[in-house]
C-alpha cells in the first residue's frame, strides 16, 4: 500500500493551529505518511510542529461555513485544533489523518521507516540480553539456571526464549508446569534479593478448575525456591472472590492443601476497562479548567485513579516487605500474569533494589519485567484517554506503573538517577514512537517482526549522552537502602507532569527547576575550586 | 511526672506505641520516650484535651493542638490520667492576658535589644515606602486617641479631601466605627486598596458623609474615577444583615462605584470546615476516596480558592483598570484582612520578602485589628469566636509559593513558624484583639516581638530559589486559580506526622547547598588571599611547580562536613534509615489480614513479626 493513496490533500495553506498554552499560529500544514507537519509562516522564527500520526488518539471535525476545524486529541493527552479553509481540503485532511492514525499493519508503522539522525554508540536491542542480566546472579548462587525451554516460543508464547528457573527443576518438568498455568506462564524468577537470598517469582494463575486439579511439578517448582524450613507468600492480585470465580473458567489459585508451605494473600488490583475508564475520567476532569472546587474534587475521586495508584503501590510494598522484613520468598500472579503482576513485581524491585533506581537499571527493569515478560504493549497502548473504541484489551497499565514510580520518586527525590522527564518520555514512547521498542505484544511477535534488525531501539537513543543529559536527576546520590514509600492518601499526589501538562503553564516551575540545577552545579564547581586552592596552598606551605 | 506512659502512633491500626515519662512544667508538657526523644507541647498550643474510656492498658488521653499536632497518650493509672487531664485543662485555659507565656518568656536578652526588637517594623515607614502621604492621600489624626474607632490603629491614611466631619460621619455609619481607610497604595497606578466594615444601611438608610468618603476615595485616583466596592461576603449573608440595620452599599446612592459580592463564607463556616477537614485527616486507614470526598465535603479548599479568587479580582481592578478598590465584609477584620493583604502580596514584590511579609502582617492583620485573641482562643472565651482566618491566609500564600517557586524570599518553614507563634502566645505581637488592647497590656514594655527572632534565624526561612529580579513581570503575580492548582497542605496539617512526609527534602538540600556555596565562596577568597600572601613571601624564591610527591593529605575543613540540616522538623534530609515499613500503613495490611483469618495464621509464619 502506498501512503500517497491515503493522502488526497498533502498540503494546505493559511491553516491556523491552536495549541494548549500558546497563541494561535498561522501557517502551512503538510501530511506525510507518518507525520502531520505544521510550519508557521513567520520566516524569522518559524515554529514547527511534527506530530506522529500514531500519537493521534481521536479526531473530530466541525464546519462553520467553508471553514473547517479539526480537533486532534493525542495519546500524550495534548489537544490541538487546526482551522483549515476550504471544506474539501479539510475533509480530505481529516480523512487522511483518520486513516493514517489507525493503520492496521505494524510493519507500516513509523519505526520501520525511521532513520536515526544520531550516532549510535550502543545498540539498545542488545543492551539487556537475558544472559547478560543473569551473569551477576550466576556468580552469587547456583540455585538458579537459565532455561531455553521456550526457545521456539512453543511452551509459552508470551515468554522470552530464555527464562530463569530453579536449578533443581528440569525442562521436562517446566513443560508440565506450563500446561498447568494459564498461557503457559510457569513461575519464573523475577528478582533475587542479594541481602537475604529471598526471591520474587511471577507466573499466571494455576489451572485448578472447579475440581481442584493439582500439578506436582508446579508444587515442586515453587517449593524449590524455599529454603529449608521456611515458608513463602503467594500474592494473588485478584480479590478472593474473583479468584474463586476464575475456577469456573478453568483457572483458580493455589490451594492450601497442595501448597502447605505457602500462605496466600489476595490484593485486588484493577485491570482492563476499569483502568481505562479511570484514566478517561481523570483526563476529562483535568481538562476542564472551569470546574469549581467541589466538582473537581468529586471528579478526581470518581475517576478512582489515585485509588488504583494506592492499591498498586500498597501491594508492591507488601511484596517488598515480605522479602526484606519477613525474609520470605514471594510468588506473584493474577490471571494472565501480564499486567498487575508485572506492576507489582517491578515496583517491588524499585523499592528493594537500588540498581533499579539508576537509568540503566530502570531500562533493564522495563526490558525484563515488561517487554520480555510479555506485557502486551501493542494492545494495551493502542489507544489512550480519548479513545471511543472501548476495546477490552486497552488499558493504561504501564502508565499506572510509571505514576507509581513517580510517587516514589517524589518521596525520595535524591534516590533516583533519572528524573520525572524520563518517566514522561517512557509514557510517550509506549504510546507512539519512532522506535521499535514498544511495538508488538511479546518477544515472540517482536522476533517475527524482526524489530531488532528493522527498527531502532529506544535505548540506543536514550543512552546517547546528548539525550541522557535531559533525563538525569541532579540530586541523585546513590543509596543502597530499601526505600519505603508512604501510601497514605495525604502522601499521594496527582501526577501533574502528565495529567496537567497541557492545562497549566509550567514556565515558573521549569525556571525554578533550572535554578535548582544551577545551585547544584555551582556547589560542585566551588568544591572543586576550594580543593584545588587548598592543594595549592598546601604545596606552597610545604615548599616554603 | 508520670512514668510508663505510652504515646500511641496516631495512625497505627495496631496501636503501636512508645513508652516514656510524661512531665508537666509551668509552660510545657514534656514527654521523653525510652530512646530519650523529647516531645514538647506548649500549654497554649493545646486546643482540646479529651479523656477516652478506660482500656485494659490504661487510660487514654488525647490532646489536640492548635498547630495540628495530635498526641494520644495511654496512662497506666486512671488517677494520674485524671490529674493530668485537670491540670492541662487549667493550664491550657488562661483567664487573663497577664498569665500568658509572653509575659513570663525570657530569652535572656538585654532590655535595649528587646526595645530595639519592637522598633524593627515601623508602619509609618511602610506607608512612606508606598508613597503616602502625597497630594491625594493624607495622614489623619482623627483616631489618635482611639476616639473614633477603638479597633483601628492611631495613625490612619485617608483621601486628602476627606475632612474630619466626613470621617466622623462616615464612621458613625459603619459597623464598629470602621470607616474606609487606606490599606495599600499602588504608586504606579495611583490606585488604592481601602478597607472598612459594612455600612449601617439597613433597608434604606443613607449617610451623606459616607457617600462623600467614597467619593473622596475615587477622586483621590486621577487615573480612574470609578472605584470598586467589594463586599467579600456571600450576597445572601449581606442581605440578611440588612434586617439587623447593617448591609451593603446601594449603587444608586454612591456615584461612580461598581459593587461586587465575592462570596467568602463567615468565620463559623470556616471553623466547622476546618473541623471537618481535621476529622478526615485524622482517620485511621483512610482510603483515597474517603480522603478526597472528605476534602470536598469539608469545603476547605473551596474556601481557600474563594479567598484567592477575591484577591485576584481586586488585583485585576488595580493592575488592569487602575481603579481603586474598597473592601469590606461585616466588621472588616477577617475576610477584609485576607483579601487586602493577599491583594497587596500579589501586587507588590516587597511583601514577598521576609521583612515585607512581617510588615504586611503587622499592617493588615495586627494594626487593623484582626481579633487574634478571639480567633486563636488565647484566653478561655467564646468558642464561637474561634476561626482559622489567619491560617487560611497563610495557606493561600503557600499555594502561591507553590505556583511561583522563585517569587518568594521565604519558604514554607517561615509560614509554619509564624502559624506556630500566632498560637503560642510566646511573643507579644499577636496578643489581644487590637492595638488599643495591646497598648493597655503594655506588650511593648513587657514582652518580646517575634520578628527579630525570626529575622535572626532567617537562614532557616530563606527560599534558596528566590530570585528578586529574575523577571520584571513577576512584580505582579497572576496566579492560576483553576481548582486543580489548590492542593492539600500536608506539611501544615500533618506537620508532626512524619511518616507521611517525603523522606528526602529537595528544599532542605538546596537550602543547605546554597548556604554551603556562600561559605565556599568565602573560603575561596580566604585561600586566594593566603596564596597571594605566600607568593609574596616567596617572591625571591621561584615557585616550584608540579611537586613530584603526592600532595599532602588534606585536612577536611569544617565546611566540608555534611552540614546539619537547618530545619529541625525535617531532620532526615538524607537519612533513610528512619524510613521503615512500620511507619507506613501498608505494613498493617498483613496484620489486619491475619486478624481477619486467624485460623490461617500460625506463629511459624511469623506474621506478627512483620509489623514490628
Amino acid at each position: 500500500m502506498e501512503f500517497a493513496e491515503l493522502i488526497k490533500t498533502p498540503r494546505a495553506d493559511n491553516v491556523v493551529l491552536h495549541q494548549p498554552l500558546s497563541q494561535a499560529l498561522e501557517g502551512t500544514l503538510c501530511l506525510t505518511g507518518h507525520h502531520l507537519i505544521f510550519s508557521s509562516r513567520r520566516r524569522d522564527n518559524a515554529e514547527e510542529l511534527w506530530l506522529l500520526h500514531s500519537n493521534i488518539d481521536s479526531i473530530e471535525k466541525r464546519f462553520v461555513g467553508s471553514l473547517g476545524t479539526i480537533i486532534i486529541k493525542c495519546k500524550d493527552l495534548r489537544i490541538i485544533q487546526l482551522d483549515i479553509p476550504g471544506m474539501e481540503e479539510c475533509l480530505n485532511i481529516a480523512n487522511s489523518i483518520e486513516a493514517l492514525s489507525t493503520l492496521d499493519s505494524v510493519t507500516l508503522m513509523y519505526p520501520f521507516f525511521y532513520r536515526p539522525m544520531f550516532e549510535i554508540v550502543e545498540d539498545g536491542w542488545r543492551s539487556f540480553l537475558p544472559e547478560q542480566e543473569f551473569g551477576p546472579l550466576s556468580l552469587m548462587t547456583t540455585e538458579w539456571r537459565l532455561s531455553y525451554v521456550n526457545k521456539e516460543f512453543s511452551v509459552c508464547p508470551s515468554y522470552p526464549p530464555v527464562v530463569v528457573v530453579p536449578e533443581s527443576v528440569n525442562d521436562e518438568e517446566l513443560r508440565k508446569v506450563a500446561m498447568f498455568r494459564q498461557g503457559g506462564r510457569f513461575p519464573v524468577l523475577s528478582y533475587y534479593h542479594t541481602k537475604n537470598k529471598m526471591v520474587i517469582m511471577r507466573s499466571s494463575q494455576p489451572l485448578t478448575g472447579t475440581n481442584g486439579k493439582r500439578c506436582r511439578e508446579d508444587e515442586k517448582l515453587i517449593n524449590a525456591t524455599l529454603r529449608h524450613g521456611t515458608r513463602g507468600y503467594i500474592i494473588d492480585t485478584r480479590s478472593l472472590n474473583i479468584a474463586q470465580q476464575a475456577r469456573a473458567k478453568g483457572g483458580g489459585f493455589e490451594q492450601e492443601v497442595h501448597y502447605p508451605l505457602w500462605r496466600r494473600i489476595h490484593k485486588c488490583i484493577e485491570r482492563f476497562n476499569i483502568l481505562q475508564e479511570s484514566l478517561i475520567k481523570l483526563v476529562e476532569a483535568c481538562n476542564d479548567q472551569s470546574h469549581n472546587m467541589d466538582r473537581w474534587l468529586s471528579k478526581l475521586e470518581a475517576s478512582n485513579w489515585l485509588t488504583h495508584v494506592k492499591e498498586t503501590l500498597t501491594t508492591a510494598c507488601l511484596v517488598a516487605q515480605c522479602i526484606d522484613r519477613e525474609a520470605t520468598s514471594v510468588l506473584v500472579h493474577g490471571t494472565e500474569g501480564t499486567d498487575s503482576t508485572l506492576q507489582v513485581t517491578s515496583l517491588a524491585q524499585i523499592i528493594l533494589d537500588p540498581r533499579c533506581r539508576t537509568v540503566r537499571g530502570f531500562e533493564s527493569l522495563v526490558t525484563r519485567e515488561w517487554l520480555q515478560a510479555g506485557h502486551p504493549f501493542q494492545q494495551r497502548c493502542a489507544q489512550s484517554a480519548y479513545s471511543n473504541s472501548k476495546q477490552k484489551w486497552e488499558a493504561p497499565v504501564f502508565l499506572l506503573f510509571l505514576d507509581c514510580v513517580w510517587q516514589i520518586l517524589r518521596q525520595f527525590p535524591c534516590s533516583f538517577e533519572f528524573n520525572e522527564q524520563f518517566l514522561i518520555m517512557l509514557f510517550e514512547h509506549a504510546y507512539a514512537s519512532q522506535f521499535g521498542t514498544f511495538l508488538g505484544n511479546n518477544e515472540n511477535e517482536r522476533s517475527k517482526l524482526k524489530l531488532p534488525q528493522k527498527t531502532m531501539s529506544l535505548w540506543s537513543w536514550v543512552n546517547s549522552s546528548e539525550e541522557l543529559k535531559k533525563f538525569l536527576n541532579p540530586l541523585f546520590e546513590a543509596n543502597s537502602l530499601v526505600i519505603w514509600p508512604s501510601v497514605a492518601p495525604q502522601s499521594l499526589l496527582l501526577w501533574e507532569g502528565v495529567f496537567l501538562r497541557w492545562n497549566r503553564p509550567s514556565k515558573h516551575l521549569e525556571e525554578a527547576q533550572k535554578e535548582t540545577v544551577r545551585i547544584i552545579n555551582v556547589n560542585k564547581e566551588l568544591q572543586v575550586k576550594v580543593n584545588a586552592l587548598r592543594r595549592q596552598l598546601a604545596e606552597l606551605e610545604t615548599n616554603g | 511526672q508520670v512514668e510508663q506512659v505510652k504515646l500511641l502512633d496516631r495512625f497505627s491500626m495496631s496501636n503501636k506505641s512508645v513508652t516514656g515519662t510524661l512531665y508537666l512544667t509551668a509552660t510545657h508538657l514534656l514527654f521523653i520516650d525510652s530512646s530519650q526523644r523529647e516531645t514538647w507541647i506548649l500549654h497554649h498550643h493545646i486546643a482540646v484535651v479529651e479523656k477516652l474510656p478506660l482500656t485494659t492498658s490504661g487510660c487514654p488521653l488525647v490532646i489536640q493542638c492548635k498547630n495540628f499536632r495530635v498526641v494520644h497518650f495511654v496512662i497506666p493509672r486512671e488517677r494520674d490520667c485524671h490529674d493530668i487531664y485537670n491540670s492541662l485543662l487549667q493550664l491550657s485555659r488562661t483567664a487573663k492576658y497577664e498569665e500568658l507565656y509572653a509575659f513570663s518568656y525570657n530569652p535572656k536578652q538585654k532590655e535595649t535589644e528587646r526595645v530595639k526588637g519592637w522598633e524593627l517594623i515601623d508602619l509609618s515607614e511602610e506607608y512612606t515606602r508606598m508613597g503616602v502621604p502625597n497630594a491625594n492621600w493624607q495622614l489623619s489624626d482623627a483616631n489618635r486617641d482611639y476616639k473614633i474607632c477603638e479597633t483601628y490603629p492611631r495613625e490612619l491614611y485617608v483621601p486628602g479631601t476627606a475632612s474630619k466631619p466626613i470621617i466622623v460621619g462616615s464612621s458613625k455609619f459603619r459597623s464598629k466605627g470602621r470607616f474606609p481607610v487606606l490599606s495599600y497604595y499602588h504608586k504606579n497606578k495611583e490606585a488604592a486598596i481601602c478597607r472598612c466594615s459594612q455600612p449601617l444601611s439597613g433597608f434604606s438608610a443613607r449617610c451623606l458623609e459616607d457617600e462623600h468618603m467614597l467619593q473622596a476615595i475615587s477622586k483621590a485616583n486621577p487615573l480612574n474615577r470609578y472605584m470598586y466596592v467589594m463586599d467579600t461576603r456571600p450576597k445572601l449573608n449581606a442581605i440578611a444583615n440588612r434586617a439587623a440595620g447593617k448591609g451593603y452599599e446601594n449603587e444608586d446612592n454612591y456615584s461612580n462605584i461598581r459593587f461586587q459580592f465575592v462570596g467568602i463564607e463567615n468565620i463559623h463556616v470556616m471553623r466547622s470546615s476546618l473541623q471537618k477537614l481535621l476529622e478526615v485527616c485524622g482517620t485511621k486507614d483512610l482510603s483515597v476516596n474517603d480522603f478526597l470526598s472528605g476534602l470536598e465535603s469539608s469545603g476547605w479548599l473551596r474556601h481557600i480558592k474563594a479567598v484567592l479568587d477575591a484577591a485576584v479580582f481586586l488585583v485585576k481592578a488595580i493592575a488592569v483598570e487602575s481603579a481603586s478598590v474598597l473592601v469590606h465584609c461585616s466588621d472588616g477584620w477577617d475576610r477584609t484582612s485576607q483579601v487586602c493583604s493577599l491583594g497587596a502580596l500579589l501586587l507588590d514584590s516587597y511583601y514577598r520578602t521576609i521583612k515585607g511579609f512581617m510588615v504586611l502582617i503587622e499592617k493588615d492583620w495586627i494594626s487593623f485589628g484582626h481579633k487574634f485573641s478571639d480567633r486563636c482562643c488565647q484566653l478561655d472565651g467564646d468558642p464561637k469566636e474561634i476561626s482559622p482566618v489567619f491560617t487560611q491566609f497563610l495557606e493561600s500564600v503557600w499555594n502561591l509559593t507553590e505556583q511561583f517557586p522563585q517569587a518568594f524570599e521565604y519558604n514554607e518553614a517561615f509560614l509554619l513558624q509564624i502559624h506556630e507563634h500566632v498560637h503560642s502566645c510566646q511573643f507579644g505581637n499577636f496578643l489581644g484583639n487590637c492595638q488599643k488592647e495591646r497598648e493597655e497590656l503594655k506588650v511593648k514594655e513587657k514582652t518580646y516581638s517575634l520578628w527579630p527572632f525570626l529575622l535572626n534565624e532567617q537562614k532557616k526561612y530563606r527560599n534558596p530559589l528566590y530570585n528578586p529580579d529574575f523577571s520584571p513581570e513577576l512584580t505582579l503575580l497572576e496566579p492560576n486559580t483553576a481548582s486543580f492548582n489548590f492542593k492539600f497542605w500536608r506539611n501544615m496539617y500533618h506537620q508532626f506526622d512524619r511518616s507521611m512526609h517525603p523522606r528526602q527534602s529537595v528544599l532542605n538540600l538546596i537550602m543547605n547547598m546554597n548556604e554551603q556555596n556562600k561559605q565556599l565562596e568565602e573560603d575561596i577568597k580566604e585561600l586566594e588571599a593566603k596564596i597571594k600572601q605566600r607568593n609574596g613571601q616567596l617572591d625571591a624564591v621561584p615557585v616550584k611547580e608540579c611537586p613530584r610527591s603526592a600532595p599532602p593529605a588534606l585536612k577536611t575543613p569544617p565546611c566540608f562536613k555534611k552540614q546539619q540540616p537547618l530545619i529541625p522538623v525535617n531532620d532526615a534530609v538524607r537519612t533513610i534509615e528512619g524510613s521503615n515499613t512500620a511507619d507506613n500503613r501498608y505494613s498493617e495490611f498483613v496484620e489486619e489480614f491475619s486478624k481477619a483469618e486467624p485460623a490461617v495464621v500460625s506463629l511459624e509464619y511469623g506474621v506478627a513479626r512483620m509489623t514490628c
